[in-house]
């Protein structure tokens, strides 16, 4: 008791002796006064700012920054937390935001098991999170929740398509490579079914040693030998860029097309493949190359600040997010609850088009583009392909309260 | 499908390259002053990112020259600066301190060149495959294996047929006695941890147009350099060579036979290397 008594004395002590630290002092009480009428609407961005994913999680901040800016609003404060790639530092971060901070809503997640990390969390405590990029498919399948409304994809909406469309272009044989972890086994799994519900067949396949294979050489050759008529991977990351240089170099183009889930020649990893990517055909929920109104103002806006780059579609992800929640506010919500309730109802035509949220699951409804990346005038671009409008989950074991 | 273990074979041959070049400063460093040097990974990381750089400035070849020479330097500095001290003080300061240098510098080529991999692309000249032996295989892999297998000759010669390798040899062997005779085992030291740290800087340097340049091959290409220094045997070029051969080939044929175990096997065969030959493949039975 004493000691701490001494310790303010000498704080009050500081304040009055020295003039600059007394102007800080009375700044800090006004600011301590003034926050918390500043704000009406507390925003948790739970993003990785270090460690793999630390490139995406900007680009996720920039989008969301961007639309919150458009709207002019200045009654949202953004708060930010580093969840890294891990687990458990997102789940830690998650219980700061909505705890300490007290967060009205969380922004946010981009590794899968960051997510399943932080999903039990977000439920029980009622607070609502809009997902920016994590697929993982069960947190709008069997761990769906009324507080959890994703803005990104799922691993099966984008490569379920895929299945359906490779096998109606006549392709019969399909063998397929994918990291070894969830998203991965998810990915390569919703193609399978759908490729073969459609009459195709996988007559191989295997999961690389995640973070551990760098060299692609021997699972190439595995491939090359299983005799199939295309080859079907996900790979992201420095991975994204090695696959597609070294199937190059060993010439399997000619004899074995590659195809992906599109994040393989994402516009991050495009610049660094060079022409090695050229043919590759993927699906995607977004491509900086689509032509509408609402993209070209998008892109547009988004080169006034990065010139040179074109958005991700991790950007556009941010973004919606953003648009997601200022749609809510718009309503007039206030509060976790009412925001919660908000968040499905929003509907809107963005830079990817029309999209809606299921509300059987909470899952983004939006069109895949299926694209053939080609050489441009401009070094390599996205050539779109083909448009499956309006993909929708099944409920995957969802049942909403 | 004799194809498919040719292909295979010249697989093993081309990773087994890579990895002598990262294993053999490691190995030599461990064996001479039995020094753990956990940054030697950030170094190998360096190299491919200098020679991303480099090679955007003044082309392919001047970076594989100039880049393993920027890494020596770099390493040459530390040495001097703060790993030279530390090799002193036994190993629990050598590993903290040599894997604090990892996570620096990924922080640092982290802040330099970005968040997205980075590539260095091929030159004409080594674009393209090769058609022999029935299969066709890719030129630049080809050139990985030429450069390893010449680089683990010279290194070969310098150790076994010059005078300064009969000195690195003795003092591997027994360091005290080698002081005793007058060979100044610090200088001698000082001279091939610069080299291994040019190695591992040519090793980044080369892998970069396959596997690209990241802030994680710091760490991804330290696990395998240490198994292949602890089966090879420390201190031992010929072990090195032999240690990554065999490595190369659990790694490649374990993706292909048995490719649900790949990521085990190694460890497996280290487990095996411990037990039966603590020593190392290539170090008599009984050396003190």
């Amino acid at each position: 008791m004493d000691r701490r008594e001494s310790s303010q004395y000498h704080r009050v002590e500081d304040c009055t002796k020295d003039p600059l630290m007394n102007r800080y002092c009375i700044a800090c009480l006004l600011a301590a006064v003034a926050l918390p009428a500043a704000a009406d609407t507390k925003v948790g961005l739970l993003l990785p700012a270090s460690g793999n994913y630390a490139a995406l999680g900007q680009d996720i901040e920039d989008g969301f920054r961007m639309a919150i800016a458009e709207s002019g609003r200045s009654d949202i404060e953004i708060v930010e937390a580093d969840t890294e790639a891990d687990p458990q530092t997102g789940l830690t971060m998650a219980r700061k935001l909505v705890m300490q901070d007290e967060a009205d809503v969380l922004v946010g997640v981009v590794s899968s098991a960051v997510l399943g990390a932080v999903r039990n969390f977000v439920h029980q405590s009622q607070v609502p999170l809009i997902v920016a990029n994590a697929g993982n498919s069960d947190a709008t399948g069997k761990d769906c929740s009324a507080y959890i409304t994703r803005v990104s994809f799922s691993n099966d909406q984008l490569n379920r398509p895929m299945g359906e469309w490779m096998a109606a272009q006549g392709i019969s044989s399909v063998y397929t490579l994918a990291p070894d972890y969830a998203a991965g086994q998810q990915m390569i799994g919703a193609f399978s079914a759908a490729f073969e519900a459609a009459g195709g067949d996988i007559v191989g396949g295997e999961f690389t040693p995640f973070g551990k294979t760098e060299d692609f050489g021997p699972y190439l050759a595995k491939a090359q030998a299983s005799g199939a008529e295309a080859l079907y991977v996900f790979y992201g990351g420095a991975d994204a860029i090695s696959f597609v240089r070294q199937y190059d170099s060993f010439g399997l183009a000619e004899e074995m097309p590659l195809y992906s889930v599109g994040f393989l020649t994402a516009p991050l990893y495009l610049r660094e493949q060079g022409k090695a990517a050229t043919g590759v055909i993927g699906a995607l929920h977004y491509l900086p190359s689509l032509e509408s109104p609402e993209n070209d103002t998008f892109v547009a806006a988004y080169q006034a600040e990065h010139p040179d780059t074109l958005p991700s579609e991790y950007v556009v992800a941010g973004y919606d997010a953003g648009r997601l929640l200022l749609g809510a506010l718009e309503e007039g919500v206030e509060g976790r609850e009412a925001l919660a309730n908000a968040l499905p109802n929003v509907s809107y035509t963005g830079p990817r088009g029309p999209l809606k949220i299921d509300p059987a699951t909470n899952n983004i409804v939006q069109n895949v583009y299926v694209f053939e990346t080609v050489e441009g005038d401009e070094g390599m671009t996205h050539k779109l392909l083909d448009t499956v409008e309006a993909v929708q989950d099944a409920p995957n074991g969802c049942a909403m309260p | 499908m004799t194809t498919f273990w040719i292909l295979q074979t010249l697989n093993t041959l081309q990773y087994a390259a890579l990895l002598f070049l990262i294993a053999a400063g490691l190995s030599v460093s461990f064996g001479l002053m039995g020094f753990v040097n956990l940054a030697h990974g950030a170094l190998y990381m360096l190299g491919a990112f200098i020679g991303v750089t480099l090679s955007v400035q003044a082309g392919f070849w001047a970076a594989l020259f100039l880049a393993p020479v920027t890494v020596g330097a770099i390493g040459l500095i530390l040495y001097l600066g703060l790993l030279g001290r530390v090799a002193r003080l036994g190993p629990m300061p050598q590993v903290l301190v040599s894997f604090g240098l990892v996570f620096i510098a990924t922080e640092i080529v982290r802040i330099l060149w970005g968040d997205v991999p980075l590539s260095i692309d091929i030159p004409s000249a080594l674009r393209g495959r090769l058609d022999m032996l029935s299969v066709s295989y890719p030129l630049y892999r080809l050139f990985v294996i030429a450069i390893g297998a010449v680089v683990s000759l010279l290194l070969w010669l310098g150790v076994n047929r010059t005078g300064l390798g009969a000195a690195l040899r003795a003092s591997v062997e027994n360091r005290t006695m080698a002081r005793a005779i007058g060979i100044d085992t610090d200088r001698l030291f000082l001279w091939v941890f610069t080299l291994g740290a040019a190695l591992a800087g040519l090793g980044g340097v080369v892998a970069a147009p396959i596997t690209s340049a990241s802030a994680g091959m710091a760490v991804s290409a330290l696990v395998p350099a240490l198994i292949v220094t602890v089966i090879g045997g420390m201190g031992s070029i010929s072990g090195t060579a032999a240690g990554a051969l065999v490595v190369a080939a659990i790694e490649v044929f374990g993706a292909a036979i048995w490719p649900a175990a790949s990521s085990v096997l190694i460890y497996a065969a280290l487990a095996a290397a411990l037990i039966w030959r603590p020593q190392g493949l290539f170090k008599g039975a009984v050396s003190h």
